[in-house]
C-alpha cells in the first residue's frame, strides 16, 4: 500500500462505500483503477474524511454505528455511538464533532469524535436526511424529508434557531465555501433551491428539467459547489445525469450523462475532477472539470453510495 | 422549541422587566398556536369468512395510519406553531354510524377521515351539517363514488378499481399477455371489480376469451384439486384474471389450472395502493416507522388514512391555515404535492377528488412492477393513464354526456398507448355545439 501511495507525486485515493457489498472500494482516480475492496460492515452509506485526512468515517447503517478507520492501515480505530440506522452525517471544520441524521427517530445525534461519546440529541422534523456544517462553523443544517424543512441548528447550544419551509422531500444540503449560501435539492419537486444564510430565505429556485427526460425521473440528490463558487453540480438520480450550474447566474450550463441512479458527488482535493457514485450501474464516473466532460467510469462493486477523495 | 428560545432570551434580561415580558410572551405563544381538529370515523367489523387462517384478522385497519400521521404532523407542527388534534369515533358493529357521528362529533371539527362502507360514506357526505366539511374517504375503491355518485365534499385516498385494473392491464400489455380468462365471484364487489377489468381490457386492446363465475355450488366432497382444472378447461388464454375481493376461492386457482398460466387480479399478481414488499423511494422508512408504531405491517387502509391526515398537514403547514375552504383550495390546486413514498408526488384530480398515485403490482413476496408502466403516455401527467381521466369522468355531469371512449389508447401496433387527440377534440366540439 505504501508503495502505491508514494509511487506517484499526484497520488490521490478515492474511497467509495458499497451499500450492497458491505465494503469500501479504494480507487486510484489518476490511473483509473480499482485498487482494492475492504470489508467494512453492514450497509455502508455516508462517508467523510477528517480535515487532516488521517481518518475515514463510514456509516454502517445496519450495524447502527459510524466507524472510524485509519486511512493508512485501513484498520478500524473506533465505533462511534451514532444512534439507530445512521445514513448521512457531517463533520465540523475542526473535525471534532460529528452530526448524524437518525431517519427513523426524527433526531440529529451529536458526537464528540475524540471522546467517542454522544453529547446531544436534537429533535428535528420527520425523516431527517441531508445534513451539513457551514465552513465557518456557525450553523448545522438538517433537512427533514417528510416535514419539508431545513432546520438551522446552533452548534454552540444544540438548539434549532430557525426553520425554512422548502420544496417537498429535501435530500441533500451543501454550503458555499464562504458560508453565505446553502444549496438544497428537492427530490420530489425536481428543484435546486439556493438559500441565503443570513435571512434563511430561498433566494432562487431552479427547476432541473432535462429535455426528453420524464419529469418523474428528475430526482435531484447530491449537490456540491466549488471553492471559488464558479460552478455547482447536482446529481439527478434516475435521470443518470449531473447538472452543471453556473453558481453566479444560477443558469443550468449543461447536463453530463453519467452512470445509472447517480447519487452522491465529491471533488478531487485540487478540484480538477468530480466523482459521482452511480448506484445501479455499479460504477463511479470521473468528470474533468476544466472541460466539463466525463472522462472515465470505473466499476467498483454493488451499489456505490458515498464518495470522498484524499491527496 | 418556542419555550427554549424564550428562555434563552430571558437569561439576558434584567429581572425587573422579566415579569412583564414573561406574561406578554406567554400570551403571544398561546395565541400563535393554531389548532387543527381532525376526526376519524370507522365502524368495527365482523370477522369475515376466509379461505384459510394464515392471515390473522386485523380488527382496526386504518387507525394506526391515522395516529402515525397525526404524530408526523405534530412533529412538523412544533416548528410552525400548529397542533393537530385527533378525535376518534369507533362505532360498534350493530350501531348506526350516522347516529354515532351526530352524537359524538364536535361542530368545529371540519376535517373528517372516513374509513366506512360505500353506503355509510354516502350518508355521511349527504348530511346537511357536513356540507361545509371536508371528508377524506380512506378506504373505498368504488368507481361510482368517483363518477356519477361523486360528492363535492369528499376526497378519495385509495386508487379506485378502475385505476387498479388499468395498472394491471398496462403491465400485461407490456408482457404481451393479451388473452384474458376472467373468473369472478358472485358478490357485488366482485362484479364491480370485473366491470373495471372489462373496461381496462377494452381500453388497452385486450381480449377476454373466457368469462366465468365461481358459484361455490360444486360438490363439497370434491376438492379444489379436481374442480379448478375442470373449471378452467377448454379455453386457451395467457392469464387468468380473478375477481374475488374477500378471498373466498381465488387462492385455489394458482397451480391448479388445466393449462399452466399465471393468476392475476385480486389474488396472484395484485394491483394495490401499498404492499409490504414495497421498499423503493423511502418506502422502507415508512414500513419501518409504521411497524415500530403499530407492531404490524401497514395495510392499504392505513396508507389511506396516513395520506389523508398528511394531506391536511401539508396543506395547513403551507397555507398556515386551519380553514376548510383554504385547505381544500390548496389541496385541489397545482401547488399541492404529497410525498407518498411511491416516487411521483401525489396530487388530487380536481374533477372527482381522486388522489392520483402510482399503483403497485405485487406478488405475495415480491414487488413485480409499479404502474404507470414506462411508455404509457399522457399529455398532462402519466399518473392520469390510470382510472377515469377528466374527459371520461361522470362526476358533476349527467351520465348521457359520458362516452366510454378513453383518452388513453394503444397505438396501431398495440404497443404504446398515446393520448387520443381526436377523441378529446370531438368531445370538446360536441360540448361547444
Amino acid at each position: 500500500m505504501a508503495l502505491i501511495l508514494s509511487g506517484s507525486a499526484q497520488a490521490e485515493t478515492v474511497f467509495v462505500t458499497l451499500e450492497k457489498d458491505n465494503a469500501l472500494a479504494v480507487v486510484d482516480p489518476v490511473a483509473g483503477k480499482l485498487l482494492q475492496t475492504i470489508d467494512i460492515g453492514q450497509r455502508p452509506r455516508g462517508i467523510a474524511l477528517s480535515p487532516d485526512y488521517k481518518y475515514l468515517y463510514v456509516a454502517t447503517s445496519d450495524d447502527d454505528t459510524v466507524k472510524m478507520i485509519d486511512t493508512e492501515t485501513y484498520l478500524e480505530v473506533a465505533q462511534l455511538p451514532s444512534g439507530e440506522d445512521p445514513e448521512t452525517f457531517a463533520l465540523n471544520p475542526e473535525g471534532d464533532r460529528l452530526y448524524v441524521s437518525n431517519e427513523d427517530d426524527n433526531l440529529v445525534t451529536v458526537i464528540d469524535v475524540f471522546k467517542q461519546q454522544e453529547i446531544a440529541q436534537i429533535k428535528v422534523g420527520v425523516e431527517p436526511e441531508g445534513i451539513a456544517v457551514s465552513p465557518d462553523n456557525q450553523w448545522v443544517v438538517s433537512a427533514s424529508e417528510t416535514t419539508n424543512m431545513i432546520h438551522w441548528i446552533d452548534p454552540a447550544t444544540h438548539t434549532i434557531v430557525e426553520n425554512t419551509l422548502v420544496d417537498p422531500r429535501p435530500r441533500a444540503v451543501s454550503f458555499t465555501a464562504d458560508s453565505t449560501q446553502l444549496w438544497v435539492t428537492s427530490e420530489m419537486a425536481g428543484t435546486l433551491m439556493i438559500l441565503d444564510v443570513k435571512t434563511k430565505q430561498i433566494i432562487k429556485t431552479i427547476r432541473l428539467d432535462i429535455p426528453g427526460v420524464n419529469a418523474d425521473k428528475i430526482q435531484p440528490v447530491g449537490v456540491v459547489i466549488d471553492k471559488q463558487r464558479r460552478w455547482g453540480y447536482v446529481a439527478i438520480g434516475p435521470a443518470n445525469r449531473v447538472a452543471v450550474i453556473n453558481a453566479q447566474t444560477f443558469e443550468v450550463e449543461k447536463f453530463l450523462l453519467v452512470g445509472q441512479r447517480v447519487w452522491n458527488l465529491a471533488f478531487s482535493p485540487d478540484q480538477k475532477r468530480l466523482y459521482s457514485t452511480n448506484g445501479r450501474s455499479n460504477d463511479i464516473s470521473i468528470i474533468d472539470l476544466e472541460r466539463h466532460k466525463v472522462t472515465k467510469s470505473i466499476a467498483v462493486g454493488r451499489f456505490p453510495w458515498g464518495v470522498v477523495s484524499k491527496p | 422549541m418556542m419555550h427554549k428560545k424564550i428562555k434563552l432570551m430571558l437569561y439576558r434580561l434584567k429581572p425587573e422587566i422579566l415579569l412583564v415580558l414573561c406574561c406578554l410572551t406567554s400570551s403571544a405563544y398561546s395565541a400563535e398556536l393554531q389548532l387543527i381538529k381532525v376526526a376519524y370515523i370507522t365502524q368495527e367489523k365482523k370477522i369475515p369468512a376466509a379461505l384459510s387462517n394464515l392471515d390473522v384478522f386485523i380488527p382496526q385497519k386504518g387507525l394506526a395510519g391515522t395516529e402515525l400521521a397525526i404524530t408526523d404532523n405534530n412533529t412538523t407542527g412544533q416548528f410552525t406553531q400548529q397542533r393537530f388534534q385527533l378525535k376518534k369515533i369507533i362505532v360498534p358493529v350493530d350501531e348506526d354510524v350516522i347516529e354515532a357521528y351526530k352524537q359524538q362529533l364536535l361542530d368545529d371539527t371540519v376535517f373528517i377521515i372516513a374509513n366506512l362502507s360505500v353506503e355509510n360514506l354516502t350518508r355521511l357526505a349527504d348530511l346537511q351539517e357536513n356540507q361545509d366539511k371536508l371528508i377524506f374517504d380512506a378506504s373505498t375503491t368504488d368507481d361510482s363514488l368517483r363518477n356519477s355518485q361523486c360528492r363535492d365534499n369528499v376526497l378519495h385516498m385509495l386508487p379506485s378499481r378502475a385505476m387498479r385494473a388499468d395498472a394491471l392491464a398496462q403491465y400485461l400489455l407490456k408482457k404481451k399477455w393479451r388473452h384474458w380468462f376472467v373468473v369472478s365471484g358472485l358478490r357485488q364487489e366482485d362484479q364491480s371489480y370485473v366491470h373495471a377489468i372489462r373496461r381496462a381490457a377494452k381500453r388497452f386492446g385486450m381480449k377476454i376469451v373466457g368469462d366465468k363465475q365461481w358459484t361455490h355450488t360444486y360438490d363439497a366432497r370434491r376438492t379444489a384439486q379436481s374442480d379448478v382444472p375442470v373449471f378452467t378447461q377448454g379455453v386457451d388464454y395467457d392469464v387468468l384474471v380473478v375477481a374475488d375481493e374477500q378471498g373466498l376461492f381465488g387462492e385455489y386457482l394458482a397451480y391448479r389450472t388445466w393449462i399452466p398460466r399465471p393468476v392475476v387480479g385480486t389474488q396472484g399478481l395484485v394491483p394495490s395502493a401499498w404492499h409490504r414488499t414495497h421498499e423503493q423511494w423511502g418506502g422502507v422508512q415508512m414500513q419501518n416507522r409504521f411497524k415500530a408504531a403499530a407492531g404490524r405491517w401497514m395495510e392499504e387502509q392505513d396508507y389511506g388514512t396516513y395520506l389523508a391526515v398528511r394531506s391536511i398537514g401539508e396543506a395547513s403547514v403551507r397555507t398556515q391555515s386551519n380553514n376548510m375552504q383554504t385547505i381544500k383550495d390548496y389541496l385541489l390546486s397545482d401547488d399541492f404535492a404529497l410525498q407518498g413514498y411511491k416516487g411521483n408526488p401525489l396530487s388530487f384530480r380536481a374533477w372527482n377528488g381522486q388522489l392520483r398515485q402510482p399503483v403497485l403490482l405485487a406478488a405475495a413476496r415480491s414487488l413485480v412492477s409499479v404502474a404507470p408502466i414506462e411508455g404509457f403516455l399522457h399529455s398532462k401527467t402519466v399518473l392520469d393513464t390510470l382510472g377515469y381521466d377528466q374527459a371520461e369522468s361522470a362526476c358533476g355531469q349527467p351520465l348521457e354526456n359520458i362516452t366510454n371512449e378513453s383518452s388513453v389508447k394503444p397505438q396501431e401496433n398495440g404497443e404504446k398507448p398515446v393520448f387520443n387527440w381526436q377523441t378529446l377534440l370531438q368531445k370538446l366540439l360536441d360540448k361547444v355545439k
